[in-house]
């Protein structure tokens, strides 16, 4: 019983992690048809604004020094500002290209900021220590578990709530949910697509620096390519939530997490290290029962 | 007055002989050949050991880039997917042409037929690249089936299964480690050989009617599928025959270098190949070849930039990094102010045309 829990409270977790950058990626995507591969460098690039760029394997802290009200605040900043620097630089003058060139577009951001990173920081792992009192054990239902687990889900249903609240009654929000509809008509109807699109790479870049935290606590160490991971399986939650759709897309966050934690709890051990290969192929499946995804969301369907 | 087959660009031109005929129907194969043999000819005379290995390299990547413009190009849907076929291929023929007597220790979970005989290089290349081609054919009948973002997306997924499980499956493909001492036979010539090779077959199967039907896919997916073209069969026909010339890129690769590691056939070099395709231009064979020759140029410039150079007496180099950096710059530039790369989507035509081309 208390591992079903354990195994459950993981999956929730993990979940939720997936489900912040599914719905990160889904939020751009939404206004204007681009899949971001930054994101993960977003990701990456706010964890390592905790620390001073040198080679060191335990570098100095940065923003990692200041106090946990400053902290937050200071990575969301770097985060945001970045994300606002990818948008205007290279994506906004290729707003009108089609999907598919936004796409080799916004990987070759992420090539270009990932080798960034390593150009400033070296691309060798580094530990971090924040968050160190989380990593004690609470009780709860006769279970133990990790306190950056419970803070991980907290946080997420924290924002899942926000942004629900943000985009359902704040007219900013209706005027995402407008554009993400009918760009054109949104428009027409006094939407400044501008400010729209600005607004939805700041929320990514929130919802990111976020991410960046939580991955710190729980792991401790820094990585090139920390963000990458998670923003895969993000990409595949949308896929499998359905192009488009916002609740698909944490719905989907939720389905990879919890096959993930599946797969690592039930699959014999000498075939765990095959775990992601795992998940993948199970996405596959899903799209072969449903290749538009779970919720199909109409407005994705150019009309004729 | 009839327009032969193999070209859509024939010109409406009547009395020409069919010499004539035929050299304007291939002269955007010519016009990419022969500056090959060309280059291959000067350095073999005259280049360097260095140069030699530069322009080998580069004839390669022809072949990779080519087999994804296969894709790429004539559907619009990008693949991230596609080096996943190279690195198939390249384990294939690493099992049968590679190290007999070590074989049966380091990688003992080979079936029998592998681990304990050896194959002729040639059926081995053979075997590789159908067995490529099966992958990518596979793959494709479940892929095909989204719509082309999705389509896209799920090509990762390709890219990702087959690294997590030739990383981890260690009693067949050494893990992680690198599988050394595979027999080194491709020569310039060799390399050379299989590029031509590769741009007729693209050019061979754009110009026919299967071709020309996933291109018209790619113009307009509902016009195309309303005039009886099958979105599904179009792409995986195209998917296929990518994963083919994938694989005998990959092949190249593993005879080039002699050792084949997993790690090489991941995200950087379906970047470098995905930077030189869109470089050069997605939407002709043309801008494949070209797109691998400039940034091939490019490339090197920087890497012996990076390694270091002298102005003055004084010695500088740049810091490590900065050619993946250029890289990236130059492909997010050419996005942004040359969204169909340095040949337009356009080939190389006979130059007395002067716009009486057909169909334009």
């Amino acid at each position: 019983m208390s591992n079903i829990v354990q195994i459950l409270a993981d999956a929730i977790s993990l979940g939720s992690l997936y489900a912040l950058v599914a719905l990160a990626i889904g939020l751009v995507f939404g206004v204007m048809k681009l899949i971001n591969f930054a994101q993960a460098d977003y990701i990456t690039i706010g964890a390592y604004a905790l620390v001073v760029p040198s080679a060191s394997v335990t570098p100095v802290l940065l923003l990692g020094a200041l106090p946990v009200a400053l902290m937050v605040p200071g990575v969301m900043l770097v985060v945001t500002l970045l994300a606002l620097a990818t948008e205007r630089l290279a994506f906004r003058p290729m707003r009108n290209a089609n999907p598919a060139t936004l796409l080799i577009s916004s990987f070759a951001v992420s090539y270009f900021l990932q080798h960034l990173v390593m150009m400033v920081h070296t691309g060798r792992p580094k530990s971090v220590g924040i968050g160190n009192s989380l990593a004690g054990a609470v009780e709860v239902l006769g279970v133990r578990l990790p306190g950056n687990q419970i803070l991980t889900m907290a946080v997420a249903a924290v924002l899942l709530v926000a942004l629900v609240f943000f985009l359902k009654k704040t007219p900013m929000g209706i005027q995402m949910r407008a554009a993400a509809e009918n760009f054109q008509m949104a428009r027409l109807m006094g939407v400044r697509a501008n400010r729209v699109i600005a607004v939805a790479f700041v929320m990514s870049g929130i919802m990111a620096a976020t991410v960046s935290l939580l991955l710190v606590i729980q792991t401790g160490t820094l990585d090139i390519r920390m963000g990458l991971m998670p923003v895969i399986f993000a990409f595949f939650a949308t896929v499998i939530g359905g192009m488009g759709s916002l609740p698909g897309a944490a719905l989907g966050g939720f389905i990879v997490g919890f096959i993930s934690v599946l797969l690592q709890a039930f699959l014999p051990a000498e075939l765990r290290a095959f775990r992601d290969a795992g998940v993948f192929l199970l996405v596959i499946l899903i799209l072969l029962v449903r290749p538009q995804g779970l919720i199909v969301d109409r407005a994705a369907k150019e009309r004729v | 007055m009839s327009v032969s087959p193999l070209s859509p660009h024939a010109p409406a031109t009547t009395d020409r002989g069919p010499a004539e005929r035929l050299l304007r129907c291939w002269f955007p194969v010519l016009a990419l050949i022969v500056p090959l043999f060309a280059v291959a000819i000067v350095s073999d005379l005259a280049g360097s050991v260095m140069i030699q290995r530069t322009v080998t390299e580069a004839l390669i990547r022809i072949v990779v880039v080519v087999g994804i413009y296969v894709f790429v190009g004539n559907t619009g849907v990008i693949s991230f997917g596609s080096v996943t076929f190279m690195a198939i291929a390249a384990y294939a023929t690493g099992w049968q042409t590679c190290c007999e007597a070590l074989k049966p220790i380091t990688m003992p979970g080979l079936p029998e037929f592998l681990r304990d005989h050896s194959y002729s290089l040639f059926p081995a290349a053979l075997a590789a690249v159908a067995l490529a081609a099966l992958a990518a054919f596979v793959t494709g009948l479940v892929l095909m089936r989204m719509s082309g973002l999705a389509a896209s997306i799920s090509t990762l997924a390709v890219l990702f299964i087959v690294n997590v499980v030739y990383s981890n499956w260690d009693s067949v493909t050494m893990g992680t480690a690198s599988m050394v001492g595979l027999p080194r036979y491709v020569t310039l010539w060799v390399a050379l050989g299989a590029a031509v090779l590769a741009i007729v077959v693209a050019w061979l199967y754009q110009s026919s009617r299967f071709g020309l039907a996933v291109r018209a896919t790619r113009a307009d997916e509902v016009a195309a599928a309303a005039c009886g073209v099958s979105l599904y069969r179009a792409r995986l026909l195209a998917f296929t025959l990518s994963g083919a010339l994938m694989g005998l890129g990959g092949v190249l690769t593993a005879h080039f270098l002699g050792t084949v590691s997993i790690n090489s056939f991941f995200l950087k070099l379906t970047f470098i190949a995905l930077a030189m395709l869109v470089v050069g231009g997605m939407g002709s064979l043309a801008g494949a070849v070209a797109g691998v020759v400039v940034t091939s140029v490019v490339i090197d410039v920087f890497r012996r930039l990076e390694s270091g150079f002298s102005i003055a007496g004084a010695n500088w180099s740049l810091p490590a990094g900065t050619q993946e950096l250029v890289l990236a710059g130059v492909m997010l530039l050419i996005l942004i102010y040359r969204k169909d790369g340095l040949m337009g989507g356009r080939e190389f035509h006979w130059p007395s045309n002067r716009g009486k081309i057909a169909g334009t």
